[in-house]
């Protein structure tokens, strides 16, 4: 505490007031002040009626968790050291967390369940801004890449652990998985089975492609010009041009159909994950072998290696960092694009977010949604570390 | 020995190398020097089949390099390169190891044989083994490189300008352990040079190569006293030949006996440098110092000058 307080003097002396802290903080504060913390709906799809924090919870609560938020703001305008800034950002999170599940206690009637309790535009922003905090110290703190990992891991287990307490269960969006448990089990495997399988297809197909284009560099631009319009091309038109071929293909062979090969479901979804995987991959994979230091082959083939030896041994652990980094970003662009295909029947979590749109529940809507978007951030820290660990020692 | 007879390199109808032959010796240095693009890489490449020639052919110790699979033939010959080559991903030891890897040796033998050569070196393999090739310096990088050339004790090396990348200072030191190198393992070295300085003073024979065509190929002294062709005595240069002669001779073989007043060379030293001294010193001649330490004879200026024009 001490030590704390030293430092904040410290800060104070140099001036130093951090920016991204002063955002944060105004953000923070206009957030607290201005806008509803929570929103109560009398059913899932109607308006609901905004309240602040002070007006739902007790003024004691209310305080506890002001001097939380206070303490996260100096630490985010103040301290240079990373660690406390992380330390203020969780312990503020984690504050406001438990204040958004008391709330919905408080005001969630006995009994009653068409009643909706939902977190407000007040504690989103709070949200943000607080991750935003945590994310910038983590950075600041440049942890090393399995630390990352476990970090990632230490965050969705304690994500999950908060979740299944059931501190939180009479929030909306808890509410809506309560009625979806079963559903949302299944389309969250679709989801990652959508992703991942396009992607292991475009890698099995993508990688051969990409060394090919490499080696025949006359090819190189037909293929890379060729999958460049692929990617232009919008992903529910993609999903109209294969809809007439694959449906013709399930008409006229009935084994097709009962492999699930279809003009609407999981196959033309799946099939054009993969076309748009192509080009990240097939592109970073020359990039990556064009990298690759010509002295280094030149001296590989001198020594005796085959063209075989010189692939596996030099060519390819080279350019692999670049190679996965084209891989993440097929990965978490996919994990983003799968939501689109449950408008074609395809399944994953864009079903909960078309559904929650079509029936003006934002609940469902951000079932869906929040989910998504915790899949594609994990996505990219793993793959990030793997790059970095890859490519230590390569320079 | 190497022996290459008549042999050509076309690139459609453009003629790279053109019908050369020439028979290299064992246990000895042989430096190909030419301008770029007078064929003096392709010709090199063509003995270990990074090129296949379009006419003529390579014996080494008599058979034929196209009778065994080319990648089979390399791992017998050692290959160094400008800017070293090394694998940036593996360590300075897996570096070294590469050809006895691929060759089959065990682990414990392929561990020995990069300590041995880290030690001739110059690098300490403790310190060495394990570290990568970026954290040394381009001297220790090119070292390495020789090093793992010759990792699978290869009677023949090729060095494709070696030391062109690297500055004055660390380039003599680099000669001169390939010449301590070279005495050591009685490799027959094939060297390619641009430099001119660099082949009279590695070479025990030099081969200089003009669009393709060898145009002469014999020891340094001849070359400046006897040169074939007038691109021959261009390439040597004609404003320094006389001091390029006296830099093939050492002050111990001219050495005559008597003890002169003047400065002391040591017997390695070159006739051009012990010259040199004696001019600094405004001297008549010079005392010639032998490895022992003690005055083995004397040098004079005129015998000095005596030796730098052709016999």
């Amino acid at each position: 505490m001490a030590e704390a307080l030293g430092m904040w003097a410290g800060a104070l002396r140099a001036q130093r007031i951090d920016r991204l802290g002063t955002l944060l903080t105004l953000a923070g504060a206009a957030a607290l002040y201005l806008l509803p913390f929570v929103v109560v709906k009398a059913n899932r799809i109607v308006p609901g009626e905004p309240h602040t924090l002070a007006a739902v919870l007790p003024p004691a609560v209310t305080l506890a968790c002001t001097v939380c938020l206070a303490l996260a703001a100096a630490a985010a305008l103040l301290a240079a050291n990373a660690r406390l800034r992380l330390a203020a950002a969780l312990l503020a999170l984690v504050a406001v967390l438990l204040c958004l599940a008391a709330a919905g206690d408080a005001l969630s009637p006995a009994g009653n369940r068409v009643v909706r309790i939902a977190p407000g535009a007040g504690f989103w922003v709070l949200l943000l801004c607080l991750g935003l905090l945590a994310t910038d110290a983590i950075t600041r703190l440049a942890p090393r890449p399995g630390r990352r990992v476990l970090l990632l891991f230490a965050f969705l287990a304690a994500a999950v652990l908060a979740l299944a307490s059931g501190a939180f269960d009479h929030l909306s969006i808890m509410r809506e998985y309560a009625v979806n448990q079963e559903r949302f089990g299944r389309e969250l495997r679709q989801h990652v089975a959508l992703a991942l399988g396009s992607l292991a297809a475009a890698v099995v197909v993508g990688l051969p492609l990409g060394i090919f284009c490499h080696r025949v560099p006359r090819v190189r631009e037909a293929i890379l010009g060729t999958l460049n319009v692929i990617q232009t091309v919008p992903a529910i038109a993609l999903f109209g041009i294969l809809m007439a071929p694959l449906g013709a293909l399930a008409a006229a062979y009935p084994l097709a159909e009962r492999l699930g090969i279809r003009g609407i479901g999981a196959a033309p979804a799946a099939i054009a994950l993969f076309l748009y995987s192509l080009l990240p991959i097939v592109a970073n994979t020359v990039l990556g072998l064009k990298r690759v230091s010509r002295t280094a082959v030149e001296a590989a083939r001198g020594m005796g290696m085959t063209d075989t030896q010189v692939l596996a041994r030099i060519e390819m652990p080279l350019s692999l960092p670049v190679i996965l980094t084209g891989i993440r970003v097929v990965l978490v662009q996919n994990i983003g694009m799968v939501t689109v295909a449950a408008l074609i029947g395809g399944g994953g979590l864009g079903t909960f977010v078309f559904q929650g749109i079509g029936q003006t529940a934002i609940d469902l809507v951000l079932l869906g949604a929040i989910p998504i978007v915790v899949l594609a951030f994990s996505a990219a820290v793993l793959l990030d570390a793997l790059v970095e660990v890859l490519d230590r020692g390569g320079h | 020995m190497i022996t290459i007879e008549n042999l050509s390199k076309q690139y459609g109808s453009t003629t790279v190398v053109d019908g050369v032959s020439m028979q290299i010796e064992r246990n000895s240095i042989t430096v190909i020097v030419g301008t770029s693009g007078s064929g003096k890489s392709t010709l090199l490449r063509m003995i270990n089949r990074l090129v296949e020639p379009t006419g003529g052919r390579v014996l080494l110790d008599g058979r034929d390099t196209r009778g065994e699979p080319a990648h089979l033939l390399r791992r017998r010959i050692g290959y160094a390169i400008q800017g070293h080559g090394l694998f940036p991903h593996r360590t300075v030891g897996e570096n070294i190891g590469t050809v006895p890897k691929l060759l089959g040796w065990d682990a414990q033998r392929v561990r020995a044989r990069v300590h041995e050569l880290l030690e001739v070196f110059q690098l300490d393999p403790q310190r060495y083994a394990q570290a990568f090739p970026h954290e040394l310096s381009g001297g220790q990088q090119q070292r390495v490189g020789v090093a793992r050339a010759l990792a699978a004790e290869p009677a023949v090396l090729l060095m494709d300008e070696p030391f062109g990348a690297l500055d004055p200072i660390i380039r003599a030191k680099a000669q001169e352990d390939l010449l301590a190198i070279q005495r050591r393992f009685g490799t027959t070295v094939v060297l390619v040079t641009h430099d001119m300085d660099e082949a009279f003073h590695l070479g025990d024979h030099v081969a200089v190569m003009s669009q393709g065509r060898l145009l002469q190929y014999d020891r340094p002294a001849v070359l400046l006293t006897h040169p074939a062709d007038p691109f021959v005595s261009r390439m040597t240069g004609l404003a320094d030949r006389a001091l390029r002669l006296l830099s093939l001779t050492s002050a111990g073989e001219l050495a005559g006996p008597g003890e002169l007043a003047g400065p002391e060379v040591p017997a390695t030293a070159s006739l051009r440098d012990a010259l040199s001294q004696i001019l600094w010193c405004g001297a008549q001649g010079a005392q010639v110092i032998g490895a022992d330490g003690k005055p083995c004879g004397q040098l004079t200026v005129a015998a000095i000058l005596a030796h730098a024009r052709p016999a």
